[in-house]
């Protein structure tokens, strides 16, 4: 058992005729109950102990305004317009979404999908770039990444509809971080894209039959 | 018959040296665990690569719940008085004045989540009974009547001059009116910038912050 051996505890006298033997006490102490609580404790403070503290992200939105010279413009070529429905529905269409092509731009996708989607668009707009010195000029003097020009064009567009999870929304902004997309927005979705999104996922309350059947 | 002599060996292990790691790491656990604060409501916060700390002092703090009801909060651990003037002043805008003995009930971080017509009987409340009432949350949903923004517009006018940071933190099962309802209320006070609580997360393997964080280490 754990114990404190501390020598042998004597000292070296000698043992002489006259000399009065002293009781012989043991300095072994037993320390099994005081292991036990080590123990314990170590327990209990592995169970409350909170390791990571919260961390905050930013997020920067536009000032709201009604002069259309202070509107951000987006080049649809390069826009990726990414909606948020109920469920963690993920649905996405790239550059512009007209009546003739609704049917084959607009996609459904997942949290877990919509990076390669993400990536592979701003690979697309990156290599469309041409060199533009004056962009290039202006980083440099900012004191940021030239190279961050090369996706000048790049756009993401972030709608959430009202269904949408919290989670959802700050994954997908995570996911900007993730992806070092220099320009994102969080807006309103348009109310055809709302139609559309309801005509795929339905306005009823989750499917449930539908689940079990994927499995 | 040769004897075969087989050594005795004590069964008793020296347990110092184990006893001796499981006290540092007893200690290690005391020193490192932060209690968390008790929370009347418990929020489960998302996740992103973000790294900042969350600030303690000089900040308020709104918080949605699993049910989407909206609290405040004001982060001024050093200075609890600047939180009872932000109380004040924001149930004075909205005329409904509270008393000096019921803002002393409050505490830098506690979170408030009833409309103004009932939170001089909800600070009021002794603390034990605080914890148990169930807030309605402030009301946000009313666009023309967000409450929420008469707390912002107190708090500004309290802090003025002084950094203020907005921290926002949502649960995950929240939904999104109520997050849009909290940023139009701090848009109306021209507040652009806020910060959202998450917890921490590394950067998913092969992306590009991925190869950055990497990279930089070396």
């Amino acid at each position: 058992m754990a114990s404190l051996d501390s020598g042998d505890g004597g000292g070296g006298h000698k043992k002489g005729p006259g000399v009065k033997k002293a009781k012989k006490l043991s300095t072994r102490v037993d320390m099994t109950p005081m292991v036990d609580l080590g123990f314990l404790l170590i327990t209990f403070f592995i169970f409350t102990s909170t390791m990571s503290s919260p961390t905050t992200m930013d997020l920067n939105m536009p000032k709201d305004t009604d002069k259309k010279e202070e509107e951000t413009k987006v080049k649809m070529s390069g826009a990726l317009t990414i909606m948020v429905g109920r469920d963690n529905n993920i649905f996405y269409y790239e550059g512009e979404l007209t009546n003739e092509n609704a049917s084959q731009a607009f996609k459904s996708s997942t949290i877990k999908d919509i990076r390669d989607v993400i990536i592979k668009k701003k690979k697309e707009v990156e290599s469309r770039y041409v060199p533009d010195a004056a962009c290039e000029a202006k980083a440099k003097a900012d004191g940021k990444d030239p190279n961050d020009c090369r996706q000048k064009d790049f756009f993401v567009l972030i709608k959430p509809t009202d269904e949408a999870n919290y989670k959802d929304v700050i994954d997908l902004l995570d996911e900007m971080t993730i992806n070092k997309v220099a320009r994102y927005a969080l807006l309103e979705p348009f109310d055809t894209e709302k139609e559309l999104i309801n005509a795929t996922q339905g306005t009823a309350p989750a499917a449930a039959p539908a689940a079990p059947a994927a499995k | 018959m040769p004897k075969v002599n087989i050594a005795k060996k004590s069964t008793d292990t020296d347990m110092t040296p184990f006893v001796d790691i499981a006290f540092l790491i007893l200690s290690f656990f005391i020193m490192a665990t932060k209690f968390k604060p008790a929370e009347a409501v418990p929020i489960q916060t998302p996740n992103s690569v973000s790294s900042q700390k969350l600030p303690e002092n000089d900040a308020v703090m709104i918080s949605i719940d699993k049910d989407d009801k909206v609290y405040f909060s004001i982060m001024a651990q050093k200075d609890p008085q600047l939180a009872r003037d932000i109380i004040k002043a924001a149930a004075q805008a909205r005329n409904i004045p509270v008393t000096d003995a019921q803002t002393a009930g409050y505490f830098p971080g506690d979170m408030i989540g009833v409309p103004f017509n009932k939170l001089g009987a909800f600070l009021a409340l002794p603390a034990d009974q605080k914890k148990t009432y169930v807030q309605e949350g402030i009301p946000v949903k009313d666009s023309a009547n967000n409450e929420l923004y008469y707390w912002i517009a107190a708090t500004r006018s309290v802090f003025a001059g002084k950094p203020l940071k907005y921290l926002i933190k949502g649960d995950n099962v929240s939904k999104y009116p109520a997050f849009k309802a909290i940023i139009d209320a701090l848009k109306k006070n021209d507040e652009q910038k806020y910060n959202l609580v998450t917890m921490p997360e590394g950067a998913p393997t092969g992306t590009e912050l991925w190869v950055e964080r990497n990279s930089s280490k070396k």
